[in-house]
C-alpha cells in the first residue's frame, strides 16, 4: 500500500517557530492589528457565526468585535459547551465550527469538546488567547500551556509568536481542519500580538507540501473491489461517518441500490444511507439490529466504507464477521488494518473511490442472502413496548420521528436514550444525526443542537436527552432564550443514569452504586421557566402527543419536554461487552 | 553481541523528516507514548535544507505494528517523509561516551578492549577511564557489554542517526 507523501520540498512552511516566514504579496498588505487581523481572516474564510466567550487575554478581539456586525458572536455561558455549540455548527454543515474563549481555564474548558470533535473527526477551529509572549513560561495569570495540553486531542495546533505570520497560520489550520479525514485544530493567541499591529494580505492561498491527503484510490485495488463485490453471494455495505463527512452520502446510496446489496451504517454512519430503503438494515453493533449483526457475522464480502472497525462495532474480535473478505475504503490510511486485518485496502475519499467501484462492479446475484436478511427481519424486529398508562422509552422515540416524519435534525447526549433514538428515528438524511459517538461525552446533546440549530434555522431540531445528561449543560438554556434558538429539548426523564444502571444490573448483579438520581432530580419544568423558556411534562402517551405537538408550534425559543418514561427499561439488543456480534440478548429475560 | 537485543523483538530504523520546531517534536513522541509503541532510541537534529529537520527513530515490534507507526508518523501535519530503513541498505552510526572503572584491572586492560573497538580514550583518571566510541548500535551494545563486568560508572549514547545507502544492488561493499 502506498501511503508515502508525494511532495519533497518544504518551500513557504508557515510554523510558530518557523525559520522562514511566507512571502506575502507585497501590492496589497495593509497594516493593522492582531485583533482586526484576525477578524478580517475570518471574514475571508467565509465564518458567519462564532461561540465565544471573553476574558482578559482576548479583550482585544472583543474590543474588536463592538463594532463589527457581520460576524454573529454566541455568547455561550460555558466555554465547553460553545465547543460542543460549534461541534454541533459544523456537524450540520459541514463547515468548520469556530470558538472563541480566553487563556487558562477558557481554553481548558474546551479540552472535552475538542477531544469529542476529534474521535469523531469534525472540523473545529478552536481559538483560544494566551498570556503576552513575555511573560509566557513564568505563570502568569489566567496561563495555561493549551497548545502542549490540546497536542494529542487536535489535527494540528499553534501558538502564534508573530503577528505576522497570524493571517498565514488561520488559513492553514481552516485548511487543515476541514482537508483529508476532518478535525480540529487550535490556534493559541497571545495578547501582544492582537495588539500590536501587523501585515494583512488577503492572500487566500495555503501551500502546505507536507499535508496532501490522497484522494483517488489505488485503480488496481479498486478493480480488485468490483470483481470481489460482482462475485459475492453474501455482500455487505458498512457505512461509518466518513460517508457524511466526506458528502458522500449521494454516492453511497447510488451504489448500493444499483448493486442492491444490504447496507448497514454506524452510529455515526446515521443518515448516509436513508432507512427508508430495502436495502436498509439500520445500525448495527452492541446496540445494533439483531438482523444488521447477524449479516455482519454471516456475510462473505464486507465493504467498510469511511467506517473504523470500532470496538462497538466489532463486539470480540476473534468472533467478528470471520467468514468475510474484507475491502477497506478510508482517507486516513492509519485507520486501516489497526482492529481488523483486510485483504483490500484502499486509501482515499470515499466520494472519489465508490464511483470508480460502481463503474467496474456488476450487481452480484444475491436472492438466497435476501432470502435469509428478510427472514431475520421478520423474526427479530427491533420492538417497541406501548401502553396507554406509560411512556416507553422507544416509545417516545418512535412518536418524534412520526411527528416530525423523520425530517428534523436529532441530537442527543450519551447513554440508553442515544441508543434508542439511533433505533428508532427513521434517518433519511444525512447531517441529521448529530451524536457524541467516539468519546461518548455526556452534556454534549443540549449545545450541539444549539449549534445546529443556529446553523439550520429552516429546519427542526430536537435535543433527545437524558436526565444525567441535560445536567451536564443545562445551564445553556440561558443562551438558547436570549438568541431565541428553537430547541426542542425531548428530555427522556427515567431518573437514573439509565446505560450505568442497565450494564450494573446485568453485569455486576444490579448493585446499583450511584447511578439512581430518584427524588433528587431538579423540577425540570420549573428549571426551564427559570430561564423564560416553556416547560412542559407528560406522563402518558396521550400527553406527549399533545406536548408533542404544541412544541412543535414554538419557533421562537426553546421548549423543554419532561416525558417520564418508565425508569427500569432497558436497551436491547445488546451485544454484552467482550461477547462476539452474534451473541445478542433481546430482552432481561435473557440475561 | 548484546544479551538484551537477543530477547526483543525486532528493531525497526525509521528516517523521519519534518519541520523544525518543538511543536512536531513533541507531537511524534506523544504518539509513540499515547499509543504505547516503543521507542528504543530518537535523534531529533537540522537537516540540509533550512527548517527542516531530520529524526532517526529506532522502535520494536512486528511489521503490522511498524506500519502502524508509519501511517500514524505520516498523520502529523509537519512530517514531510517518513522511510523505513528496516529493510534497506543503510548506513548507521552512534556515538557513545562510556565511562569504565581501571580500579580492578588497571589501564592496560580497558584500553586493549578499546582498541579492538577502535574507541578513543578522551579523558583519563586516577580510576576511570572515558572512551568515545563510534559505530553502529550492535557494535556499541556490544563494546558495553564487555566493558560491563569492569565495572561502567556512567555512559552517554546518541541513539542511532541513519540514512539509505545510495546503492542499493546485490552486492554487499560492508
Amino acid at each position: 500500500m502506498k501511503y508515502q507523501k508525494s511532495a519533497t520540498t518544504a518551500k513557504n512552511l508557515e510554523h510558530t517557530t518557523s525559520l522562514h516566514p511566507v512571502k506575502k504579496v507585497q501590492t496589497d498588505t495593509e497594516r493593522c492589528n492582531g485583533a482586526e487581523i484576525l477578524i478580517k481572516t475570518l471574514a475571508d474564510l467565509d465564518v458567519d457565526t462564532i461561540f465565544g466567550y471573553p476574558g482578559g487575554a482576548v479583550l482585544p478581539i472583543y474590543d474588536t468585535l463592538f463594532d463589527n456586525h457581520d460576524l454573529k458572536h454566541v455568547l455561550i455561558r460555558h466555554e465547553q459547551a460553545g465547543t460542543h455549540a460549534a461541534d454541533g455548527y459544523a456537524r450540520a454543515t459541514g463547515k468548520p465550527g469556530v470558538v472563541l474563549v480566553t487563556s487558562g481555564p477558557g481554553g481548558t474548558n474546551t479540552v472535552t469538546g475538542i477531544a469529542t470533535a476529534m474521535m469523531d473527526s469534525i472540523p473545529l477551529v478552536v481559538l483560544t488567547g494566551q498570556v503576552p509572549t513575555s511573560v509566557i513560561g513564568n505563570d502568569a495569570f489566567q496561563e495555561a500551556d493549551i497548545v502542549g495540553i490540546t497536542r494529542p486531542i487536535t489535527k494540528q495546533n499553534y501558538l502564534v509568536r508573530d503577528v505576522n505570520n497570524l493571517e498565514s497560520v488561520l488559513r492553514e489550520a481552516f485548511h487543515i481542519a476541514t482537508n483529508g479525514r476532518p478535525g480540529p485544530v487550535l490556534v493559541d493567541l497571545p495578547k501582544d500580538m492582537l495588539n500590536t499591529n501587523g501585515s494583512y494580505t488577503g492572500n487566500e492561498k495555503v501551500e502546505i507540501p507536507s499535508f496532501k491527503p490522497t484522494l483517488h484510490g489505488h485503480q488496481p485495488q479498486i478493480a480488485k473491489a468490483a470483481k470481489m463485490l460482482s462475485d459475492a453471494k453474501k455482500p455487505l455495505l458498512y457505512v461509518g461517518g466518513g460517508a457524511i463527512s466526506g458528502k458522500a452520502w449521494k454516492e453511497v446510496t447510488a451504489f448500493a441500490e444499483r448493486m442492491n446489496v444490504p447496507v448497514t451504517t454506524t452510529l455515526m454512519g446515521l443518515g448516509a444511507f436513508p432507512e427508508s430503503k430495502p436495502q436498509s438494515l439500520g445500525m448495527l453493533g452492541m446496540h445494533g439490529t439483531w438482523y444488521a449483526n447477524m449479516a455482519m457475522t454471516e456475510c462473505d464480502v464486507l465493504i467498510a466504507i469511511g467506517a473504523r472497525f470500532d470496538d462497538r462495532v466489532t463486539g470480540r474480535l476473534d468472533g467478528f464477521s470471520q467468514k468475510s473478505r474484507k475491502i477497506h475504503i478510508d482517507i486516513d490510511p492509519s485507520c486501516i488494518g489497526k482492529n481488523v486485518d483486510v485483504e483490500v485496502p484502499i486509501v482515499g475519499d470515499v466520494k472519489h473511490v465508490i464511483p470508480a467501484i460502481d463503474k467496474l462492479a456488476n450487481p452480484p446475484e444475491i436472492s438466497e442472502w435476501w432470502n435469509t436478511i428478510n427472514t431475520w427481519k421478520k423474526e427479530h424486529p427491533l420492538v417497541v413496548p406501548q401502553d396507554e398508562n406509560k411512556i416507553y422509552p422507544q416509545h417516545m422515540v418512535k412518536m418524534i420521528s412520526e411527528i416530525t416524519e423523520g425530517n428534523a435534525i436529532v441530537v442527543t447526549d450519551v447513554g440508553q436514550h442515544q441508543m434508542w433514538a439511533a433505533q428508532h428515528y427513521k434517518f433519511n438524511h444525512p447531517r441529521s444525526w448529530i451524536s457524541s459517538g467516539g468519546l461518548g461525552t455526556m452534556g454534549y446533546g443540549f449545545p450541539a443542537a444549539m449549534g445546529a440549530a443556529m446553523a439550520c434555522p429552516d429546519r427542526d431540531v430536537f435535543c433527545i436527552t437524558g436526565d444525567g445528561g441535560f445536567q451536564m449543560s443545562s445551564y445553556e438554556l440561558a443562551t438558547a432564550v436570549e438568541y431565541k434558538i428553537p430547541v426542542k429539548i425531548a428530555l427522556m426523564n427515567n431518573n437514573c443514569l439509565g446505560m450505568v444502571r442497565q450494564w450494573q444490573q446485568l453485569f455486576y448483579k444490579n448493585r446499583t452504586s450511584y447511578s439512581v438520581f430518584g427524588s433528587n432530580n431538579p423540577d425540570f419544568v420549573k428549571m426551564a421557566e427559570s430561564y423564560r423558556a416553556v416547560g412542559m411534562r407528560a406522563t402518558t402517551p396521550a400527553e406527549m402527543k399533545k406536548v408533542l405537538t404544541e412544541a412543535m408550534a414554538i419557533k421562537d425559543g426553546p421548549v423543554l419536554m419532561d416525558f417520564r418514561v418508565v425508569e427500569t427499561e432497558n436497551c436491547y439488543p445488546m451485544v454484552p461487552s467482550g461477547a462476539a456480534l452474534n451473541e445478542m440478548v433481546e430482552s432481561d429475560e435473557e440475561c | 553481541m548484546s544479551t538484551v537485543t537477543l530477547t526483543k523483538t525486532p528493531k525497526h530504523t525509521l528516517s523521519v523528516v519534518v519541520k523544525h520546531n518543538l511543536n512536531t517534536l513533541s507531537r511524534i513522541i506523544g504518539i509513540f507514548s499515547a499509543k504505547g509503541f516503543e521507542l528504543d532510541s530518537v535523534t531529533f537534529a537540522s537537516e540540509a535544507e533550512p527548517g527542516m529537520a531530520r529524526m532517526t527513530i529506532t522502535t520494536r515490534g512486528d511489521e503490522k505494528t511498524v506500519e502502524q507507526i508509519n501511517k500514524h508518523l505520516h498523520n502529523v501535519v509537519d512530517v514531510l517523509k517518513v522511510i523505513n530503513l528496516t529493510h534497506k541498505k543503510c548506513i548507521e552510526r552512534e556515538l557513545a561516551i562510556v565511562k569504565v572503572s581501571t580500579a580492578k584491572v588497571g589501564r592496560p586492560e580497558i584500553m586493549l578492549i578499546a582498541q579492538a573497538f577502535k574507541a578513543k580514550v578522551i579523558d583519563i583518571t586516577n580510576d576511570k577511564l572515558a572512551l568515545e566510541v563510534t559505530g553502529n548500535t550492535d557494535k556499541v551494545d556490544a563494546m558495553i557489554e564487555v566493558l560491563r563486568p569492569y565495572g561502567i560508572v556512567a555512559m552517554s549514547r546518541t541513539g542511532s542517526v541513519a540514512l539509505k545507502r545510495e546503492f542499493q544492488g546485490a552486492v554487499n561493499i560492508n
